[in-house]
């Protein structure tokens, strides 16, 4: 993780103060952390425990774990169980999953917020739920030798049954929970100490359990936030305005409207926030009628400030920003580049770009709000509730604390739903008509509102010495800023050059595990388009530009030294220094690759190409080692086809091993979108594209086929969700040079600058 | 108001004729399992089938299907147990999941007619099947998988009935 991510909300992480609470009464067991003084008070009346518990077993046995984490589709909340029935001895058939409110209780274990992204999650809970399983074992254990009057040391616990194989007496979880006799307490230091089991022990984990969440998922009643339906609810359409960002609203007419049947009211957003601006959102009975009259409604714009910015003006401004020394901050300095290249024999220098991106997930945006007395309910699916609850509260003009979350699955995250845009217009507008409201964003608002991946533009300069020994780089990353506009000073990265915190989430992966003597990475804040696309996390973040640029350029200088680009990376892979361990598995997993597509050893076709690629993404606290071999055909026009993707990652521990490949498969399909399909651009202030038919991410025509190599070699357990989109977009543009001496700088790439790049 | 006869029952929405078929399914009958997606017949969240023939729910107006035989999700098979929603679950197909109810749906229409595709015929009949979690290759799998099953049990003269 991020070092500088402590704590969001700061009591929330002291679990000192709390100890871990196994109780049985009429409910079932619940296992969790809980107050100390409150212990008593949970035990007696389990209904009324302030609830921190990460899982329950019911007196018929079953068991629900409670995921503090967003289920986007990365089955989080099935992995969650898994982890806690491998210590906890459950079976399979027995588990259960439910998603979690945003009771602080729920925050992650080491994160302190209730957050989901970065592929964190696994590595982050993996400890938690592990000893949350464990203690519960123990508590159930203690319990049956006790109702059996056998000593706890000989009980053995397997499928949710401890059995005594000398007497051959054997209680199910169910009669234990029912028996009232689970009732051990942990302190935190207990709780530590707890011996977990060693891989070769387990039973459960490295085994592809079905998913949990996976048949409600197939005959239609698994429920996303926009399935919610509340008695006497309306139903919301918004209105946004032509620019993205900065307009506000001059007037509304609503006299067409008012014919519209059903129609209750336009409410014009009062967003104290700053998430919105210039919307209205039209309330009627029916989601129809309120789209009907949202397209009755006459509304006057100002457009604001940005209402002539377009993708050419943000660019113009990354050029004009990157040529001033004095711009950005230092996320590295390491020696002297500028010096190196003074002496070096040979300088290189490449602009690489990537076009505003927009994460589209196939459930668009929305959010349902109910006020009930004092409480405001909030029924979405969200990966942020520590913050999302925040801006609801905002938006509702009332204190965070009197908010409810109500997690639903997510049709697809991405990192969009880390924001709370929707929630705004559906508590506005609840509150206006006196009513719950669910708003719902068209698709066309979903995307023109995106909290986009941003325009980037980044130069890099390399500098080789007379024996084509690698000796400085320096890299400038010009962006928006999105994880400084969250406003949460602790996902802030104070800066090598003390010029005060930078947006790390734009320049990850640029500290990359190569040896290089004299390196920098400035990281430059585009105030336009910051402030003209409010940007987001889209996933992989910046790793996903980052290394576009780093995986190009080291292709670029093995080129102009006449070296193998494999063999070059191996090199530059030698883990002297902060890079030893890390370069060592990085240059594993692009060895691995290799390997499975045959790199270097399989005579091509002319006009076919390989390229490689290989990164430390997400974070290097963080990294899942990844590398890719990309195989493409190029066409004399320029027309590229990805003939094959070959991609090797090291996860150090499997839990779920089909899911990994589910995942990995699915990042790396997204970086081939990202590489060859999916572009957005700006114009007059506002995005063009609206529907799937101008932006266009990959269809399944489009899919070639892809290769996996998943390497577990006993490391702690990394995320997957991310890293595997890094590595792709770089591994074509390197396979395309390979192919054709085509080398491209922009993404995603076009057949055009294929054939404008290539040597007549 | 417009009666449907939706998965085998005649009910009648409190819906004008121009409403979308969509929003009649999810909001005047409450089932949900049929997503909405783009709006615009781009995507194919929406798919249900009308008299056997998958259509796009969010571009079919309710005063054009009065009559018709509505299938969603939710009837595709009693049980859910559809030899594709079998399939789905051994294929471990979904990942948000989002999707894949029109998927299933699209899907079932190209069985309906056509018991052995080939993988072209596949791509060709799911490629308006937007999968943002681009679980492209599984979907495949579990199509072809469904198929080889509803082959045999056709074979052993176990015959489904066609939805």
């Amino acid at each position: 993780m991020n070092k500088h991510i402590k704590s969001v909300t700061a009591e929330t992480t002291d679990l000192s103060r709390r100890s871990f609470l196994v109780g049985t009464a009429a409910a079932g067991l619940v296992l969790g952390y809980a107050g100390v003084p409150g212990i008593g008070e949970a035990l007696a009346a389990p209904s009324n425990f302030e609830p921190s518990v990460w899982y329950a077993i019911a007196p018929d046995g079953l068991v629900t774990v409670t995921c503090g984490k967003a289920d986007m589709g990365q089955h989080i909340a099935s992995t969650m169980a898994q982890i806690v029935a491998e210590e906890l001895g459950a079976k399979w058939s027995d588990m259960r999953v439910q998603l979690a409110s945003n009771d602080p209780k729920f925050n992650d274990p080491v994160l302190g917020a209730q957050i989901t992204g970065g592929s964190w999650s696994t590595m982050m809970n993996f400890d938690a739920m592990s000893r949350a399983g464990a203690a519960g074992r123990m508590a159930l254990t203690e319990g049956a030798a006790a109702a059996m009057g056998v000593p706890a040391s000989e009980l053995v616990v397997r499928d949710s049954m401890i059995s005594h194989p000398k007497s051959k007496k054997q209680m199910s979880f169910a009669d234990v929970v029912k028996s009232g006799k689970a009732t051990k307490t942990f302190t935190p230091d207990e709780l530590k100490a707890i011996k977990l089991k060693t891989p070769d022990q387990y039973t459960m984990i490295g085994v592809s359990v079905p998913q949990l969440d996976i048949p409600s998922k197939t005959n239609g009643t698994a429920k996303y936030g926009i399935d919610v339906m509340i008695p006497g609810m309306a139903y919301g359409a918004v209105v946004t305005p032509p620019v993205r960002f900065g307009a506000t609203v001059k007037s509304v007419d609503d006299s067409a409207a008012k014919k519209v049947p059903g129609f209750i009211k336009a409410v014009t957003l009062d967003d104290k926030t700053g998430t919105t601006s210039g919307w209205v959102v039209a309330v009627a009975g029916t989601y129809a009628n309120a789209k009907k009259a949202a397209q009755a409604l006459k509304i006057a714009y100002d457009g604001g400030p940005n209402a002539k910015v377009s993708s050419e003006s943000l660019y113009a401004e990354a050029k004009r920003l990157q040529a001033l020394d004095d711009s950005g901050q230092f996320f590295v300095k390491d020696g002297d580049p500028v010096a190196a290249f003074g002496t070096a024999a040979k300088v290189l220098e490449a602009e690489y770009t990537t076009s505003i991106n927009i994460h589209a997930p196939m459930e668009p945006m929305n959010a349902t709000a109910e006020f009930k007395g004092e409480i405001l309910h909030i029924y979405s699916g969200n990966q942020f509730a520590t913050r999302s609850g925040a801006i609801a509260a905002g938006a509702a003009g009332i204190d965070p604390k009197f908010v409810v979350m109500h997690q639903m699955w997510l049709g697809g995250g991405f990192g969009r739903r880390l924001d709370a845009d929707m929630m705004i217009p559906a508590v506005q507008a609840a509150k206006a008509v006196g009513k719950p409201v669910k708003v719902i964003y068209t698709r066309e608002n979903d995307m023109t509102m995106d909290f986009s991946r941003p325009l980037t533009l980044q130069k890099v300069k390399a500098g080789v010495d007379g024996d084509g020994k690698l000796v400085a780089l320096s890299h400038d990353v010009v962006s928006a800023w999105p994880t400084q506009r969250w406003g949460i000073p602790d996902f802030l990265t104070p800066s090598v050059d003390k010029k005060g915190p930078l947006d790390s989430f734009t320049v990850n992966g640029a500290d990359f595990f190569y040896t290089v003597p004299n390196h920098y990475v400035r990281a430059i804040k585009n105030e336009m388009a910051h402030n003209a696309t409010p940007s987001g996390q889209l996933r992989s973040v910046a790793p996903g530009w980052t290394f576009w640029a780093v995986e190009s350029m080291i292709d670029e200088i093995a080129a102009a030294t006449g070296k193998d680009p494999a063999q070059f990376r191996i090199s530059l892979l030698d883990g002297a220094g902060k890079n030893d361990g890390g370069a060592q598995r990085l240059r594993n997993t692009l060895l691995a690759a290799m390997g499975l597509a045959g790199y270097g050893s399989k005579k091509l076709p002319k006009g076919e190409g390989m390229g490689v690629a290989c990164v430390s993404s997400q974070e290097r606290a963080t990294a899942s080692w990844t590398a890719c071999v990309a195989h493409v055909a190029v066409a004399p026009s320029g027309e590229v086809t990805v003939k094959k993707l070959t991609v090797a990652t090291d996860v150090g521990t499997q839990v779920h091993p089909d899911n990994i490949r589910a995942q990995v498969e699915g990042a790396a399909l997204w970086g081939l979108s990202l590489a060859m399909y999916e572009k957005a651009t700006l114009k007059d202030g506002g995005i063009e594209q609206t529907n799937f038919d101008s932006y266009t991410p990959l269809r399944m025509s489009q899919v070639p086929e892809v290769a996996i190599a998943v390497i577990a070699n006993g490391e702690k357990a990394t995320g997957v969700g991310e890293p595997a989109v890094t590595v792709i977009a770089p591994a074509i543009g390197n396979a395309i040079f390979n192919a054709s001496g085509a080398r491209v700088r922009a993404l995603p790439i076009t057949a055009e600058a294929v054939k404008g790049a290539m040597k007549a | 108001m417009p009666t449907l006869t939706i998965n085998g029952r005649s009910l009648s929405v409190d819906a004008a004729n121009d409403t979308p078929l969509l929003w009649a399914i999810r909001e005047q009958l409450q089932m949900t399992g049929t997503k909405f997606g783009c709006g615009a017949g781009l995507c194919g969240a929406c798919t249900v089938h009308v008299n056997g023939e998958a259509v796009r729910s969010c571009q079919t107006m309710v005063g054009d299907v009065a009559g018709k035989k509505i299938t969603t999700i939710e009837g595709l098979a009693a049980k859910g147990d559809h030899p594709l929603q079998k399939a789905w679950i051994a294929e471990q197909v979904p990942q948000c999941g989002y999707c894949q109810s029109g998927q299933i749906m699209q899907a079932a229409s190209l069985l309906a007619k056509n018991p052995n595709p080939t993988k072209e015929e596949v791509v060709a009949h799911m490629d308006g099947n937007l999968c943002r979690c681009m679980t492209y290759s599984r979907i495949q799998k579990a199509i072809m998988r469904a198929a080889t099953e509803m082959r045999t049990a056709s074979a052993s003269g176990n015959e489904r009935r066609p939805t």
